[in-house]
């Protein structure tokens, strides 16, 4: 069915041809956040031991988009699947207190951040590898919402370039896990340190989706269209990457997917 | 998070866990009630706060911002924890307006002030609210502004063009409960009886500041820190935050800061380009965000957006607030004498609203929205075209109308310039 293949095509991505994978979650003049929820409970379904940095909204409520999607993070934070990190909250702690040792959103204390380190070290610790044979949990996942918050911060765009590279560098290739990251994409040329940002993480992503809105403007029955593009970064440019484009609905609970122009408030 | 859950949900911080796991499930067929705050677990039903009502959607707890047509605009009201940015006007005529409504809308419904301010003292704004008007009052102004008007009465009925009826009307009329939403006349002071129930906290920024020795430890300007301490310390003191689990009464925190980001804050974001401390206002929004998330707080920030020079601060600024609202007023402007908006005395824009607990947000179906300050009212309409009864077709008065708002909005997603597409 048209309306269900996109949504099964971005079901396909947790499987074992997406491993060690970035994924690039690009949102232009609209809200993409509904990406982070569905990547977030499908890797959790999946019985992926994830990490999720959470920087602008708070945990409950990833929790309660959650439940929606048919996942508890409560469960699977009791559980040790999931490690949280709610920058809203800790980032009260940090900002009126001197820390007591490093902490990973150390950043917010300096003028202009040289190197997101101490994240990083977070993101180690969260997911080394248990100790002990038995892994209870598949490959880790990193999933961060989002990275230009952290150019607002004073964290300087190279430097998110580095942390991201570190992170693929441990999670993807040393421990075959994934990495998603949400953007955001002005389009317009007023804020360089963003367009640096989203055109380096492009070119080293794997899978990019692009959410935008309609060019016609406003519609209460398409919310917009997503562009999903394959890449092979380490390969030269000779093969031609994959590219489709499906356009969206989201509901309550769930998204609904369609070819272009065949929204079902037009049929 | 102060914002309410669904009775099924689990509590927001994940050190409160053990109550909420019991009560793990989570269809949405469970009746949703009002719920405050996320700190404290404990009880599926807490005493309901004056002045706040559940979202029709998803059960979040929602405070009214003084004006009931903006309200239904942002879907039923301003969400408990979050931030409402004001884009001001080009002269501050308005936004000043929309400040002093959301604290006299705190005052009428017995919520706790904290009002900053780096250009008044806020003893003296409080001075200056409008009176809300009582209930019989009501019928009385809607009709002596009625009459001026070419709305058909209710009762009337369409015979040409009777499909208009059916369309939804974009003023709301008085709410029939006085309890959430009031209309203010702004020709009246607020009476000083109830100005002295009012509980309140004021900072004027000239008194707090003094001349900074050391640089500041997270490089924010001095008034940022400042303004920051202080909400850090209300927000404790009053126990918005749930530190103070054996208080029965829960009552809302209103936070109003005025022209957050002018020269008067110490920031050089309306002066310079490439400015000195370029983060100071995004770093202050953002940690102003952690606090008014985690407690049961509303605040209403106004920016002078127009006047701050580096665009992508005004984009970041934007992406950083939750509900982010744009005021344009036609003074000073050639709209000002276009006969097309004789009726008005300004555009509203309604930026940005947030998805919160949820995968969609109400967004209101019509984009051109214009507001108008009637004799005692403030009220926001649908932009409606007057039929061009001229003997000659006008060119120009069409063309300069089918010009849409030049900054398209995260919502309706306009990628293209409208003069562009619109070569016919």
């Amino acid at each position: 069915m048209a309306d269900r293949s996109g949504y099964q095509q971005m079901t396909a991505l947790g499987r074992s041809r997406l491993k060690g994978k970035l994924t690039l979650l690009c949102d232009a003049k609209t809200d993409g956040s509904f990406l982070v929820h569905h990547f977030l409970s499908f890797f959790l379904k999946a019985k992926c031991k994830v990490c999720f940095v959470a920087l602008v909204q708070s945990f409950s409520h990833y929790n309660i988009v959650g439940q929606k999607l048919g996942v508890s993070l409560t469960t699977a934070w009791e559980r040790g699947q999931l490690v949280f990190l709610e920058a809203l909250k800790t980032s009260l702690d940090i900002f009126f207190q001197t820390p007591a040792g490093p902490h990973p959103l150390q950043f917010l204390r300096e003028a202009s951040a040289r190197n997101l380190q101490p994240l990083y070290a977070f993101v180690q610790e969260a997911l080394k590898p248990e100790d002990g044979g038995e892994a209870t949990w598949r490959h880790p996942v990193l999933l961060v919402d989002d990275l230009s918050v952290l150019l607002s911060l004073g964290v300087r765009a190279v430097a998110v370039l580095d942390f991201i590279h570190y992170c693929r560098a441990t999670v993807c290739t040393e421990l075959k896990g994934n990495l998603v990251a949400l953007v955001h994409d002005s389009g317009d040329a007023a804020d360089e340190e963003n367009d640096l940002l989203v055109s380096g993480l492009s070119h080293q992503s794997h899978l990019i989706l692009r959410a935008e809105g309609l060019a016609t403007g406003f519609c209460k029955d398409v919310h917009g269209q997503l562009k999903v593009l394959w890449r092979r970064p380490s390969q030269a440019a000779a093969q031609r990457d994959r590219s489709l484009t499906y356009q969206y609905k989201i509901q309550d609970k769930t998204v609904s997917f369609f070819a272009k122009g065949l929204s079902p408030a037009v049929l | 998070m102060a914002a309410a859950a669904t009775c099924g949900a689990g509590a927001g911080s994940p050190g409160s866990v053990a109550a909420a796991v019991d009560r793990s499930s989570a269809t949405s067929f469970q009746r949703k009630g009002p719920r405050a705050g996320g700190a404290d677990g404990g009880g599926p039903r807490l005493v309901s706060i004056a002045g706040t009502r559940p979202s029709v959607r998803n059960g979040q707890l929602l405070v009214s911002t003084g004006l009931p047509a903006l309200d239904q605009l942002l879907g039923g009201g301003l969400a408990v924890g979050t931030v409402l940015l004001i884009e001001e006007d080009k002269y501050n005529i308005y936004s000043p307006l929309l400040f002093k409504y959301f604290l006299a809308e705190g005052i009428v419904s017995g919520h706790t002030l904290l009002v900053a301010s780096a250009r008044e003292h806020p003893a003296g704004i409080l001075q200056e609210l409008p009176a809300p008007l009582l209930d019989d009052s009501y019928e009385k102004e809607f009709d002596e502004d009625g009459c001026n008007h070419k709305t058909p009465d209710s009762s009337m009925k369409m015979k040409i063009a009777w499909r208009y009826q059916l369309l939804p009307k974009m003023e709301a009329g008085p709410v029939s409960s006085s309890r959430f939403g009031h209309y203010y006349d702004t020709s009246k002071k607020i009476p000083q009886e109830l100005l002295r129930t009012a509980k309140w906290h004021g900072f004027f920024l000239p008194e707090r500041i003094s001349p900074p020795l050391t640089v500041e430890p997270c490089h924010l300007t001095h008034g940022y820190m400042k303004l920051l301490e202080f909400i850090k310390k209300i927000v404790s003191e009053e126990g918005v935050d749930g530190s103070h689990p054996q208080k029965k009464t829960k009552n809302i925190l209103r936070i109003g800061i005025q022209s957050l980001g002018s020269p008067l804050w110490g920031d050089d974001a309306c002066c310079a380009e490439a400015c000195d401390d370029s983060h100071s206002l995004t770093k202050f929004l953002y940690v102003l965000r952690g606090l008014v998330r985690a407690s049961l707080s509303a605040c209403l920030v106004t920016v002078p957006a127009h006047l701050i020079q580096n665009k992508a601060i005004t984009a970041r600024v934007t992406s950083l607030s939750d509900t982010v609202v744009g005021l344009e007023s036609f003074v000073g402007s050639e709209r000002e004498t276009n006969p097309l908006y004789k009726d008005y005395h300004g555009l509203i824009h309604i930026r940005q609203i947030p998805r919160l607990n949820n995968l969609i947000c109400d967004e209101s179906d019509v984009k051109d929205l214009a507001f108008k300050l009637k004799r005692k009212l403030f009220t926001i309409e649908r932009l409606h075209l007057p039929p061009d009864l001229s003997d000659t077709v006008s060119r120009e008065s069409k063309q300069d109308v089918a010009v849409p708002a030049p900054r398209p909005g995260r919502g309706c997603s306009g990628l293209a310039e409208g003069e562009k597409h619109l070569d016919f």
